[in-house]
């Protein structure tokens, strides 16, 4: 189990970077903390002709807020978002997400920004990014553009950012200080990608719903917003019955697959328990 | 107290810990042994079946860095198949030869400068197949249309034996309850965290063939390996590091590496590294068998039971492979388990199909036994409207009647079933969690109590294996019967009266030489401190036989027996050294605190160092026909390890431990989690030398036997393609799902060893899989579900909570 | 083949410079580059945590980074953990609540707990367990590692 031999390089900057990513014309990879990246090496499944290493570019790990949001360089690390303070009090659904992403010394060397990019539907940040509606920066020959959570997942380990494009930046907008969240997750161990996660924010208003917000992973090929069951609750309000009618909607909105782990009708299964357990606690932790 | 009962019974700290603690281990991987290594990368099958059409090695050997490589062509041509255990004629090589029968089997091997440089070459390896249409399920292998894997068999079926023991017909006859059951037992692995490594230096000059490797017995191996390569015995010298990285049996299955990598190296010319990797490790070590059980159960009104039948289909994959088949007759004396019945019939078929090789995993064969019994006795309890845990009792085997001959053979040495079973219920509170249990289903919970019972057999004897074939065989003149299970230690004392114990155990972490400190130091009257132990198996110099090595939870039975006598053949010596010096008879001195004394009154005493010095300096102070030199070694064996005889009858282990659980768990009925509250686990091993280590065996083993209840499966899909080949899809509990266990211990001294002890090495690894079974089936009982297929799978647990509710 | 890489790094306190592929894994170039075996490989893609070593002060997997990654870093691996010639308390607590049996996946546990101890001195028992199930443990059922780092961490403390 050890990698094809290939060209390494490590760029100063993003546009030495996207640079090199056109050179190769989408034989290279692009290695962030490598924590999937190097296992599909090794088992040679990935065999690129040069790697582009992101480590050496400065100015790619941050965490800042402003304009009610939050942006995080694709170098921040797993373990720097677990303690960030700003993370705490503007996207506590990401520092909760976060404590399910692989295990320390996986969140030690992984990034934001290569969770996403990586695409892996039972990964637990495509569906926050997804939940919250957050947007990436993506660096290419042409510049700068910003790609919405909804146009970014194709399918299965996909983006729809270009061979020669980098992302370069996280965009989320800041939670409501009064919100509610939640992400329920279901694993076979914890550590393990999800079998169904639901990702989760309420905003109330008395006893009704002034926002709500639903995401999955490990319910299909991408992370699906399930806006329909955020319908439900914005328009029922935050009623027992409404909850398991938003539930219900949400299983109807997946369309699974089976694995070795998980069958199709399991998944779409644990869609149902899983929102209605993170909207019951969003909702317990929302402010009124 | 004496000081020569100071140390057995002590959780003594590891004297191993010191190095591994610190980085200083000596695993396989760690020292290149021999100058100008060279790095070994193996070609294997992407075919679950298929025909060899040719090999081209030309893009591999233009790799710069290759030295060379071998095909199956060279492994027919050079090697002889091994020996299997059974009539058929299955033709078992290193690696394939004609057709590749399950995929990962090797076809080639690589040898280049570095490790990236050979798996560079064994990509450019070609192999032309033919692909067959590949089986995978034993059942269908049997069926008339089934792929045949092995021309020269004709079938699928690797062995067949039907035993009957008493009369199992009329026990069914007289029944009023009859109870039956299919279960199926999934392929699981130990997956040790250090996977297999073979060094091989091959001198063409004086022939010998110098092998280390992380291989840890049974040695029976050694010879057939030896056989298979063509060499003297005397000319295949097998090292084996001290450290070893865990191997719960799945070492044991290393050999064939060890012949397909000593050819590889006598080929190609150099001293070749073969460092197996995880893919390889569970595409292609070894796991214990998949299993179809149709279990028969016969019983009286009064949840008597008087006989059981045993239907199994034991799938072995493409080969089956030495000591294949014990998976179906290693507890070929303890059949019954704890039990009094006498009649029994048990039908075993080995089947070979289009997967990975089987071998000893931890609790070999047990768990299966175990999962069946248990849970039969659980429908017997629910059938007749009684307590799982007063059927139980009633038909244990009492304690006045040990030592216990069973139906097939076995002679249980010691115990007390009804005592430690009582003491697991009643530090689980089994009353109060029957009512805890109701409260909790009144709730809509569903909470469930399983129990389980097993007798833990340690030491195998060698001869088990030959109830695998007909009686008739073995009744032939040329046949030649086996048995057996011995083991040896040398304890030497040097001219300043410094202590060493030498023993060629190959443990993997078991803390020999810790133990054998302990033993020795109570013997000798010193401290573990001062007695140095070297425990490095190696085939030239060690004192070994067919069934060394560190298996079948031996060491803590066989070994320290070994290590005890050879102690005290020792002090035998210098007391009558002593007594020669002294000028007095023998029986009038006594070897006490270190030193020889007389044995009442005062009188002069020699302590050990001035003995040695004596002895070692001025041989003529030694009495007339006294061997020179301060040493002893003793081979201890157990007498009661007899060949299987005419009624398949066998004692097929040596010493009997008992193991009483008792589990109670929560099922999320909408998640299908399985949660545990409570775990109980009662062990009886005899003397305990070292409670620490004891511990740490039920510990590991426990969680052994969860993850092939909950987690752990090799599985395969139709077409024999390997769905499990990465530690993210095989699925090794870690911490978070380790359950919290109350531990206790029974002890009942071994009357068959010097020390009282028995193994436990395989410990809960084999009630695991039947207490939580059991557990999970009594929560979800409201839904009228029963637990028969393991693992246990959210997905699988969901299924019939589904099927339930819609029916 | 690729050009060789000149890697240095600084390893338990001494500065080494290798020249190597750039696909050399990281512990690969620890093994038999530096000499140092007390790192294990146990699974190569970065899940059963035996490799595991600490990287400018953090817990990570050097079978999942490459060695030219490491150019510039400093590293502490099993070899270092020995302070002025005595164990660390996390290695005692390992030793007297017999937290290793075969030793294999004990270099990767150590420096995990001492990541976990680290940013959190005072764990609970759950926080012991989700930190140490970074790494696989085969022989011990873990309970004999959750003792050892609860004590551990006390006496860190």
């Amino acid at each position: 189990m050890k990698p094809v031999s290939f060209d390494y390089h490590a760029p100063a900057s993003l546009e030495a970077a996207v640079a090199l990513l056109q050179r190769y014309g989408g034989e290279a990879k692009v290695l962030a903390g490598g924590q999937s990246l190097m296992p599909l090496l090794n088992f040679r499944l990935s065999r690129p002709a040069a790697l582009v290493d992101l480590g050496r570019i400065p100015g790619l790990a941050y965490i800042e807020e402003g304009d009610g949001q939050v942006r995080l360089g694709a170098m921040t690390r797993q373990r720097t978002i677990e303690f960030s303070p700003v993370v705490a009090r503007r996207l506590p659904l990401l520092g909760e997400a976060t404590k399910w992403v692989g295990h320390l010394p996986i969140r030690t060397r992984g990034t934001i920004g290569g969770s996403i990019a990586h695409a892996d539907p039972s990964a637990e940040y495509p569906a926050v990014l997804t939940a919250l509606g957050g947007a990436v920066v993506a660096r290419g020959p042409k510049g700068e553009r910003v790609v919405q959570a909804k146009d970014l997942f194709v399918t299965y380990l996909t983006t729809s950012l270009e061979p020669d494009e980098v992302l370069a930046e996280v965009r989320l907008p800041a939670m409501d200080p009064a919100a509610g969240f939640a992400l329920e997750e279901f694993a076979r161990r914890r550590g393990d990608f999800a079998i169904v996660a639901i990702a989760a924010m309420v905003v109330r208003d008395g006893a009704r719903c002034a926002q709500a917000r639903l995401a999955t992973a490990g319910a299909g090929p991408v992370p699906v917003r399930l806006s329909a069951a955020e319908e439900i609750l914005e328009r029922d309000g935050l009623t027992d019955a409404a909850i398991a009618a938003a539930a219900r909607r949400a299983a109807e909105l997946v369309s699974p697959d089976s694995d070795l782990h998980a069958s199709a009708d399991y998944r779409r299964h644990l869609t149902e328990v899983l929102t209605r357990r993170a909207l019951t606690r969003a909702i317990r932790g929302a402010r009124v | 107290m004496s000081r020569a009962e100071r140390w057995i019974g002590k959780p003594v700290k590891r004297v191993e810990d010191a190095r591994l603690l610190t980085g200083r281990g000596t695993y396989i991987d760690d020292h290149p042994p021999v100058a100008g290594l060279h790095h070994a990368a193996i070609v294997r099958s992407p075919h679950a079946h298929a025909r060899i059409l040719g090999y081209d090695l030309e893009a591999a050997l233009a790799v710069d860095g290759v030295v060379g490589a071998i095909t199956g062509e060279d492994v027919l041509r050079l090697t002889k198949p091994f020996s299997v255990g059974v009539a058929a004629p299955v033709r078992y090589y290193c690696a394939a030869t004609d057709k590749v029968r399950f995929v990962g089997e090797p076809v080639a091997v690589v040898v280049a400068k570095t490790r990236y440089v050979a798996e560079d070459a064994a990509d450019r390896v070609r192999v032309r197949y033919e692909p067959l249409p590949a089986v995978t399920d034993p059942e269908t292998a049997l069926e008339p249309d089934a792929p045949i894997l092995h021309d020269a068999v004709g079938t699928n079926l690797a062995g067949h034996r039907r035993l009957v023991y008493g009369d199992p017909d009329r026990a069914f006859r007289e029944a009023d309850v009859v109870i039956k059951e299919r279960f199926r037992f999934p392929k699981y692995s130990s997956t040790p965290i250090e996977t297999y490594g073979v060094i091989v230096k091959w001198d063409p000059l004086d022939g010998v063939c110098t092998v280390w490797s992380n291989f840890m017995g049974p040695f029976i191996m050694h010879p057939l390996t030896a056989r298979a390569l063509g060499v003297p015995e005397n000319k295949l010298r097998f090292i084996v590091p001290p450290d070893i990285g865990g191997s719960f049996g799945i070492k044991t299955s290393i050999y064939p590496y060890i012949a397909l990598i000593a050819l590889t190296a006598r080929l190609t010319g150099v001293s070749v590294k073969w460092i197996e990797d995880r893919r390889e490790h569970l595409l292609a070590s070894s796991s214990g068998t998949d299993r179809i059980a149709d279990r028969e159960l016969a019983a009286k009104k009064d949840g008597t039971i008087l006989g059981m039948r045993f239907r199994w289909l034991d799938n072995v994959g493409g080969y089956i492979r030495s000591p294949e088949p014990g998976c179906s007759f290693r507890p070929t004396g303890n059949f019954v388990g704890p039990y009094r019945f006498r009649h029994l019939e048990v039908d075993a078929s080995t089947v070979m199909t289009n997967k990975s090789l089987t071998g000893p995993n931890r609790g070999y064969a047990c768990g299966h036994l175990y999962f069946e019994t248990e849970g039969m006795v659980d429908r017997l309890a629910d059938a007749l409207g009684m307590d799982p845990a007063e059927v139980r009792r009633r038909n244990l085997i009492p304690s006045a009647e040990m030592p216990y001959r069973t139906p097939s053979g076995g002679l249980y040495d010691s115990g007390d079933y009804p005592k430690a079973f009582a003491k697991a219920l009643e530090i689980a509170k089994y009353a109060e969690l029957r009512r805890e249990q109701a409260t909790a289903r009144a709730a809509g919970r569903y909470v469930g109590i399983g129990l389980a019972l097993a007798v833990d057999p340690s030491v195998s004897n060698m001869g088990y294996v030959a109830a695998a074939l007909d009686p008739q065989f073995r009744a032939k003149p040329e046949y030649l019967p086996k048995s057996g299970a011995v083991d040896s230690a040398t304890v030497k004392i040097d001219p300043l009266g410094r202590v060493i114990t030498i023993v060629g155990t190959a443990p993997q972490g078991q803390g020999h030489a810790t133990v054998v400190s302990q033993i020795v130091a109570d013997e000798l009257g010193l401290t573990p401190e001062e007695i140095t132990v070297v425990d490095e198996m190696d085939t030239f110099t060690r004192v070994w036989s067919i069934s060394s090595g560190t298996y079948s939870s031996r060491f803590g039975s066989v070994g320290t027996s070994a290590v005890a006598l050879a102690a005290r053949k020792l002090k035998a010596k210098l007391v009558e050294y002593a007594a020669h010096l002294m000028d007095v008879p023998p029986d009038r001195l006594e070897f006490r605190d270190g030193a020889v004394r007389v044995r009442t009154g005062k009188g002069p005493s020699y302590a050990i160092k001035d003995l040695a010095g004596r002895a070692h300096w001025n041989t003529e102070s030694l009495p007339d026909g006294m061997e020179p030199g301060l040493q002893a070694t003793a081979v201890f064996g157990f007498t009661g390890s007899k060949a299987v005889d005419a009624e398949d009858r066998v004692n097929s282990s040596n010493t009997y431990g008992f193991i009483a659980e008792v589990m109670a768990v929560e099922v999320d009925p909408e998640t299908a989690a399985v949660k545990i509250l409570r775990y109980v686990t009662i062990h009886d091993a005899g003397t305990i030398i070292n409670p620490m280590i004891a511990e740490g065996q039920i510990y590991g083993g426990a969680l052994h036997g969860l993850g092939g209840a909950l987690y752990e499966e090799l599985a395969y899909d139709a077409d024999g393609q390997l769905l499990t080949g990465t530690f993210m899809d095989y699925l090794v509990p870690t911490a978070n799902e380790a359950p919290t266990i109350d531990i206790a211990h029974v002890v009942s001294p071994s009357p068959l060893t010097p020390l009282g002890s028995k193994g436990l090495g395989e410990s809960s690894s084999m009630t695991v899989p039947a207490v939580i079974a059991n557990a999970v089936s009594d929560a979800l009982s409201p839904l009228g579900i029963r637990i028969t297929e393991l693992p246990m799978t959210p997905t699988r647990l969901y299924e019939l909570i589904k099927k339930a509710r819609q029916a | 083949m690729s050009d060789p890489v000149t890697v240095r790094v600084t390893v338990n306190g001494v500065a080494h410079t290798g020249r190597c592929e750039p696909r050399k894994l990281l512990v690969d170039f620890l093994r038999e580059d530096l000499g140092l075996t007390g790192t294990h490989v146990g699974c190569e893609h970065g899940v059963c945590g035996a490799c595991t070593i600490l990287f400018n002060g953090e817990a990570a997997r050097s079978c999942i980074m490459l060695a030219v990654q490491a150019d510039g870093a400093e590293l502490l691996t099993i070899e270092g953990l020995m302070q002025d010639g005595r164990l660390h308390p996390l290695q005692e607590a390992f030793r007297e609540h017999h937290g290793l049996q075969c030793g294999f996946c004990t270099p990767g546990m150590l420096l995990t707990a001492l990541d976990l101890l680290r940013t959190n001195p005072s764990p609970t028992e759950d926080e012991i367990r989700e930190g140490v199930s970074a790494v696989l443990c085969r022989c011990t059922g873990y309970h004999g590692i959750i003792k050892a780092v609860e004590a551990a961490a006390q006496k860190m403390r």
